[in-house]
C-alpha cells in the first residue's frame, strides 16, 4: 500500500511533465494538423537553457528558500523566452513555407529540424550528460511503515510539490487563454476551418506563430522541471519524452488541452507503475505499446470526437 | 544554425528600397539569432568536481549572429529587392531532366556500377562507399514499395533491417553450426539470406496487421514506436540477442564455399590469383549489387502486376479501391511484407559485411535516412532513390574529406562532428525547394498507344 | 416495366441507419427489379447517399437487411458483407457523388485496377504472374481489350494514356462509370452522375447510360436531382424525405403523388408546386432524356416555396 502510494505520487509528478509537453503537440496538431517532431527537442532546449541559467546564477541547494524561488521564477522566464524563440523560428523556417504542400514534406522537414536542434546542442554543449546537484531539496514524510517487512517511507518531496503546483497554475492560465480571450477564439476557429477563419479576418500566420510560442513556453517549463526532477539532462532526452508526450496528446484526444493533461497523467502513471511492478528496462516498450494500442483502438482519444468516414 | 528566416511582410513591399523596414527586420533577425545562439552556444557547461561550470564564448556567438544578420541583409538587398523580382519562394523549380535523359543515364549508371571495382583509380575506400550506398539504395527501393507505391508512411522500417541482420547473425553463429555442424558455415550466408527475408516479411505482416486502419501521421508514429520497441527488446533481451554488446564473430561470406583466405583452399589459390584482402570487398560489392538489382527488378515487375497497380490505386484513393472489390487489408499487408523482405535481405548483407551487429545500428535515425532517401528521390521513383542515396550517403562521406578545414578552423574542430547537423539542415532546405523530391514524373504501368509521363502534382501522396 | 411482380434483384427491408442520435434512414423498404432503372430521389439531406453506402458496405446499417439475388438464384446478404466483397462477389458497382478516380494514374490504368480480381487470379496471386506466365499475359491482354471496349463506349479512347486527373469534369464522370462497368456488375449504383455537368457533357452521359441500359444486362440504381433525367429514363422511382420513404412507384405515379409535391415544395403552395412539377415533367416527356438543356431543376425543399 505504501509502495503503491509512493508510485502514485511519482507517477503524477512525471505525468504532469508529460502533460505540459503534450499541450504543445496537441495545440499544434489541432491547428495545422502536423506532428511537430521538433517539439520534444524544444523541450530539451528548455531544459538546457534552464541548466545554463541555474549555473550562471549560481543557485545551489543551500541558497535558502526565497532566493531559490525567486531565482527559479527568473530561470523559468528565461527558458520560456528562449524556447519560444526556437519554436517560432522552427515554424517560420521549416513549416510555414510547406504549409498546404505535399504531406510528407513537412514531416521530413520536421524530423530534419529535430535533428538540427539535437545536433546543435550536442556540438555546442558536447555530448556528455550534464548532472547537477539537487536545488529544491527536502520534503515531507507522509506515511511510514515500521520495520516488520523492512522500513518503507512514503515521501512527497518539495520538488514534487513544486512540479504539481506549477503545472496546475499553468493549466489554469492556459485554459483561461483558450476559452476566454480573443486569441483563444482565433485559435479555435483556425482549428475548425482555417480558410474560413482567414476570410473572417483572422491573421492565420500570427495565430499559428502564437500557438507555437505557447507550446514552447510550456515545454520549457516542463524541460526545467524534468531536469530538476532527474538532476541530469542531455541532448537526446527530447526524443523519448517527445514521443511519450505525443502519445499523451493522442490518448487525451488530439486538439483538447485538458485531454493532453489527462493523457500525460495516464502515461506518467503507466510508466511509473510498469517500472515499479514489472521491469524498468521495458518501461519504454510499455509506453510505445500504449501508443500503438491507443491509436489503434481509441484513435479519437478520451476527450476527442469520433470521426465518421466520409464516402 | 545559419538559417535565415524569411519574412513575407517585407517581401511584399519591395519596390522602393524601404530602408527602415529592412533595418527593423535585420535587427529583429539579429535579436532572434542572439536568443537562439546566445545561451546554448555562448555558455558552454563543463563538469568540475561534482558540479558544473560555464565557459563563456561570446566571441563565437557574435560572429554567428553577425553572419545571420548579414545574410539576412544580403538577402534583402540581393534577392528580394532585385529589379525583376521573380517569386522569392521558388517551390516550382524546373524538374531535373532525369526522365528525358533517363534512357541514356540508366544504362550508363548500370555499366559504371557493374565495372566499378575495376575502373582505374578505384580503391578499397571507394568500393566500401559504393557498398554502403548500394545498401541504402536497396533499402530505399524496399521502402519505396511501402511509402512510394502503397502510400503507407513507415517510420520504423529499420526494424525489418534489424530482423534480417539478427536472423543472419544468430543463425550463422549459433543455430546453423549447432544443427548441421561447422561445415555449413561457409554457406551460411546463402542459406540464411532467404530465411532472413522470410522472417522479416513475417514481421512486416505482424507489425502491419494492427496498424492497417491508421492513416497519415498516426501510422507514421505507430510504426516509429514499433521500430523503437524492436530496438529496446534487442537491447534488453540479452540471453538471445547479446544485449547492447550485440553479436560478434559473424562469419564472412565465402565465394560459394571458397573462403577469402590466404593459402590452400581459399578463393585466391583456387583461381590462381595472388591473395589480396580486396577480393572479399569486391565480392561483397557484387553481392549487394545483385541484391539491389534484384530488388529493383522485382519492384518493376510488381508495378505491372495487379498487386502493384492495386498498391498505387490504394495510394490514390482507398475508398474507390474498396468499391472496386480490392481487398485493401491484404493489399496493404503484401506491401508491408514485400518491403520488409527486402530490408531483411539487406540486413543479412549488413551483418555479413560488418561481421558484427548491435542495436546501435538500428536506431530511428536510420529509418529516417531511408525515408528521406525515398522522399527526396521523389515518391515511387526508382531512379530518384539512386540519386537521393548518392546525395545523402555521399554527403556523409564528404565530411570525412573536409580535413583541410581543420587547418583553417580553431583547434579541436572536427568536420565529421557536423555532418548530421548539416544533413538535417539540408533536408529542411531541400524540402522547401522541392517538396516533391528530385524526380517528379510517374511512369504509367500499362500503355494503350503512347507513353506519357504523369506529373506527380496529380499523384496522391496516400492516406495511410 | 414496374418493379412489381417482376424478377427482383435487390430487396431492401426495414433498412435503418442511425448516426448517434440522428436517424439518417428510417425503416426503408423497397425493391429493384433486374434490368430496370430504379431512381432514388428526394430533397438534399434525405439520406439517398446513405442508402448507397449501406448497399455497398461502406456503412453497416443499424437495422434491416439488403438481399441481392443473382440470376442463378444465389443470394447475398449485403449488410453482412465487407465492402470489397460486395463488389467482388455480389457484383455491385458504384460511383461517387464527388468523383473518386485514381487521379495520378492513367485512364487505362484506372480501368485495369477495376479488373483487379480477375487479373489477380490469372496472375496466380502474383506468384506465377511475376514470371510472366502465359495465363497472366493472356488475361492481361484481354483486360486491356475489355478496357478499350469501355473506353470506346465512354468516348475516351484518345485519352487512354493521359492521367485521369487531367480529364475535364464530364469525362471524369464517364470514366468513373466505365470503371465501375469494368468490374462486370449486375447492379450499378450511380450517385448523381449528372451533377455539375454542362449540357453537352450531360448529353454524352445520357448516351452512355442509355447504351449501358440497352446493351448490358444490368440493373441501375440512380440518385439524381435532375428531374428530366429521372422521369425520362427510370422505370421505377423511390422518393425519400428525412430518411423515410414517402412514395414508391412508376414515374407517372410518383409525379402525381401529393406527398412528393409537398416534400419538394412545402405545403403552403400546393397548386404552384404541382404546376412546377408538371412543367418539368412535360419538358422531360417532350425531349426524353437525351437533352436536358431546358430541364428545370426543382427548387430544393421549402426555401423555394416561400419565394
Amino acid at each position: 500500500m505504501e509502495y503503491f502510494l509512493q508510485q502514485l505520487i511519482n507517477g503524477i509528478t512525471l505525468g504532469s511533465i508529460y502533460g505540459l509537453i503534450a499541450i504543445g503537440y496537441t495545440m499544434v496538431y489541432g491547428i495545422i494538423g502536423m506532428i511537430n517532431f521538433a517539439h520534444g527537442d524544444v523541450f530539451m532546449v528548455g531544459g538546457f537553457v534552464s541548466l545554463i541559467a541555474i549555473v550562471a546564477l549560481g543557485i545551489t541547494g543551500g541558497s535558502g528558500f526565497f532566493p531559490i524561488i525567486l531565482a527559479l521564477v527568473l530561470v523559468v522566464f528565461i527558458a520560456m523566452i528562449i524556447a519560444s524563440a526556437y519554436n517560432w523560428t522552427v515554424e517560420r523556417v521549416a513549416y510555414r513555407p510547406l504549409r498546404g504542400s505535399f504531406r510528407l514534406a513537412p514531416l521530413i522537414s520536421a524530423i530534419g529540424m529535430s535533428i538540427v536542434l539535437q545536433e546543435f546542442v550536442r556540438i555546442a554543449q558536447d555530448g556528455r550528460p550534464k548532472p547537477l546537484q539537487p536545488i529544491v531539496t527536502g520534503g515531507y514524510e507522509i506515511m511510514s511503515r515500521a520495520a516488520a517487512q523492512g522500513e518503507f517511507i512514503v515521501r512527497l518531496s518539495n520538488m514534487q510539490i513544486f512540479i504539481i503546483i506549477t503545472t496546475l497554475i499553468l493549466m489554469a492560465i492556459f485554459t483561461a487563454i483558450i476559452t476566454r480571450t480573443s486569441l483563444g477564439r482565433a485559435q479555435r476557429s483556425c482549428e475548425q476551418d482555417m480558410k474560413m477563419a482567414s476570410l473572417l479576418g483572422i491573421d492565420i500566420n500570427k495565430t499559428i506563430s502564437i500557438t507555437f510560442i505557447m507550446g514552447a513556453a510550456l515545454a520549457a517549463v516542463a524541460g526545467l522541471m524534468f531536469f530538476l526532477y532527474y538532476g541530469v539532462t542531455d541532448f537526446y532526452v527530447g526524443f523519448l519524452a517527445g514521443i511519450k508526450a505525443f502519445t499523451a496528446a493522442v490518448l487525451g484526444g488530439i486538439g483538447s488541452i485538458p485531454g493532453a493533461m489527462i493523457g500525460g497523467l495516464i502515461i506518467g502513471l503507466i510508466e511509473v507503475f510498469w517500472s515499479a511492478y514489472f521491469s524498468i528496462e521495458y518501461k519504454d516498450v510499455a509506453a510505445f505499446a500504449m501508443l500503438a494500442a491507443v491509436l489503434i483502438f481509441l484513435p479519437q482519444g478520451i476527450l476527442g470526437k469520433p470521426e465518421i468516414e466520409k464516402v | 544554425m545559419a538559417i535565415v528566416p524569411k519574412s513575407n511582410d517585407v517581401m511584399t513591399e519591395t519596390q522602393p528600397l524601404n530602408i527602415a523596414a529592412i533595418a527593423k527586420d535585420v535587427l529583429f533577425t539579429a535579436i532572434l539569432a542572439f536568443l537562439i545562439l546566445g545561451p546554448i552556444l555562448g555558455l558552454k557547461t563543463f563538469a568540475i568536481t561534482g558540479s558544473l561550470a560555464l565557459e563563456q564564448r561570446w566571441g563565437m556567438v557574435s560572429v554567428f549572429v553577425a553572419i545571420v544578420a548579414g545574410g539576412r541583409l544580403a538577402y534583402h538587398l540581393l534577392v528580394w529587392n532585385k529589379p525583376q523580382a521573380k517569386p522569392a519562394r521558388a517551390i516550382s523549380m524546373p524538374t531535373l531532366p532525369v526522365m528525358s535523359f533517363g534512357k541514356y543515364i540508366i544504362p550508363v549508371v548500370l555499366l559504371v556500377a557493374i565495372f566499378l571495382p575495376f575502373l582505374p583509380g578505384v580503391d578499397r575506400r571507394i568500393v566500401d562507399l559504393a557498398i554502403l550506398i548500394l545498401t541504402y539504395i536497396m533499402l530505399g527501393w524496399g521502402l519505396n514499395i511501402v511509402v512510394g507505391l502503397a502510400g503507407l508512411l513507415d517510420l520504423g522500417y529499420v526494424a525489418f533491417y534489424a530482423v534480417g541482420a539478427y536472423a543472419y547473425a544468430l543463425l550463422a553463429t549459433i543455430y546453423l553450426p549447432a544443427w548441421f555442424g561447422d561445415g555449413i558455415v561457409p554457406w551460411a550466408f546463402f542459406i540464411t539470406l532467404p530465411i532472413a527475408g522470410i522472417l522479416a516479411a513475417l514481421w512486416g505482416v505482424i507489425l502491419g496487421f494492427p496498424v492497417l486502419r491508421l492513416r497519415g501521421d498516426y501510422l507514421a508514429i505507430v510504426t516509429l514506436a514499433f521500430g523503437e520497441i524492436v530496438r529496446v527488446v534487442l537491447i534488453n533481451w540479452s540471453d538471445f540477442t547479446g544485449g547492447p554488446a550485440g553479436i560478434g564473430g559473424i562469419p564472412r561470406p565465402s565465394f560459394f564455399g571458397l573462403p577469402f583466405t590466404d593459402g590452400e583452399g581459399g578463393f585466391a589459390a583456387f583461381f590462381g590469383l595472388d591473395f589480396k584482402p580486396i577480393h572479399r570487398i569486391i565480392f561483397l560489392y557484387y553481392v549487394i549489387l545483385v541484391l539491389a538489382l534484384f530488388t529493383n527488378f522485382v519492384t518493376m515487375r510488381l508495378r505491372r502486376l495487379p498487386v502493384g497497380r492495386a498498391w498505387e490505386a490504394l495510394r490514390e484513393d482507398e475508398i474507390a479501391c474498396r468499391s472496386l472489390g480490392i481487398n485493401t487489408t491484404s493489399t496493404k499487408l503484401t506491401a508491408f511484407a514485400i518491403g520488409a523482405m527486402f530490408a531483411g535481405f539487406a540486413g543479412s548483407f549488413f551483418a555479413t559485411r560488418q561481421g558484427f551487429v548491435s542495436p546501435e545500428s538500428f536506431v530511428f535515425l536510420e529509418s529516417f535516412i531511408i525515408l528521406a532517401i525515398v522522399v527526396l528521390g521523389g515518391l515511387g521513383s526508382q531512379i530518384g532513390v539512386v540519386i537521393a542515396a548518392i546525395v545523402i550517403i555521399g554527403s556523409f562521406e564528404v565530411f570525412r574529406e573536409l580535413n583541410f578545414l581543420k587547418a583553417v578552423m580553431p583547434a579541436g574542430f572536427d568536420p565529421v562532428q557536423y555532418r548530421m547537423l548539416a544533413v538535417g539542415a539540408a533536408l529542411v532546405l531541400i524540402m522547401r525547394w522541392k517538396p516533391r523530391g528530385f524526380v517528379t514524373r510517374r511512369e504509367p504501368s500499362v500503355i494503350l498507344k503512347e507513353k506519357k509521363a504523369i506529373p506527380t502534382d496529380l499523384v496522391a501522396e496516400g492516406h495511410g | 416495366m414496374s418493379a412489381a411482380g417482376q424478377d427482383v434483384l435487390l430487396r431492401v427491408e426495414h433498412l435503418t441507419m442511425r448516426f448517434g442520435g440522428l436517424t439518417a434512414i428510417g425503416d426503408l423498404s423497397f425493391t429493384a427489379a433486374r434490368n430496370d432503372i430504379t431512381a432514388i430521389i428526394g430533397p438534399n439531406g434525405a439520406g439517398k447517399t446513405t442508402v448507397f453506402n449501406c448497399l455497398t458496405g461502406f456503412y453497416k446499417p443499424t437495422e434491416g437487411s439488403v438481399i441481392l439475388t443473382h440470376e442463378d438464384g444465389k443470394q447475398f446478404l449485403l449488410e453482412r458483407m465487407d465492402d470489397f466483397r460486395i463488389s467482388q462477389r455480389a457484383r455491385v458497382a458504384r460511383t461517387f457523388q464527388n468523383i473518386r478516380l485514381f487521379a495520378g494514374m492513367t485512364v487505362l490504368e484506372n480501368l485495369m485496377v477495376a479488373q483487379h480480381n480477375t487479373l489477380m487470379r490469372a496472375s496466380g496471386f502474383t506468384v506465377t504472374g511475376i514470371f510472366n506466365s502465359p495465363t497472366y499475359v493472356r488475361a492481361n491482354r484481354e483486360a486491356v481489350e475489355f478496357s478499350e471496349y469501355w473506353l470506346e463506349k465512354a468516348g475516351l479512347v484518345d485519352r487512354a494514356d493521359d492521367p485521369a486527373g487531367e480529364l475535364p469534369y464530364g469525362d471524369q464522370r464517364r470514366l468513373e462509370i466505365a470503371r465501375a462497368m469494368c468490374t462486370k456488375p449486375v447492379l450499378l449504383c450511380l450517385d448523381e452522375p449528372a451533377a455539375g455537368l454542362n449540357p453537352r457533357e450531360s448529353e454524352d452521359l445520357n448516351r452512355l447510360l442509355l447504351d449501358i441500359r440497352k446493351e448490358q444486362e444490368i440493373a441501375i440504381l440512380l440518385i439524381e436531382h435532375d428531374m428530366s433525367v429521372v422521369m425520362g429514363i427510370s422505370d421505377h422511382i423511390v422518393v425519400l424525405d428525412y430518411g423515410v420513404k414517402i412514395s414508391d412507384g412508376s414515374p407517372a405515379e410518383v409525379r402525381n403523388d401529393p406527398a412528393v409535391i409537398r416534400a419538394y415544395l412545402g405545403v403552403e403552395d400546393e397548386e404552384e408546386a404541382e404546376a412546377v412539377v408538371e412543367s418539368a415533367v412535360a419538358a422531360a416527356a417532350k425531349k426524353p432524356a437525351r437533352t436536358k438543356v431546358a430541364a428545370k431543376k426543382l427548387p430544393a425543399r421549402k426555401k423555394g416555396a416561400r419565394k
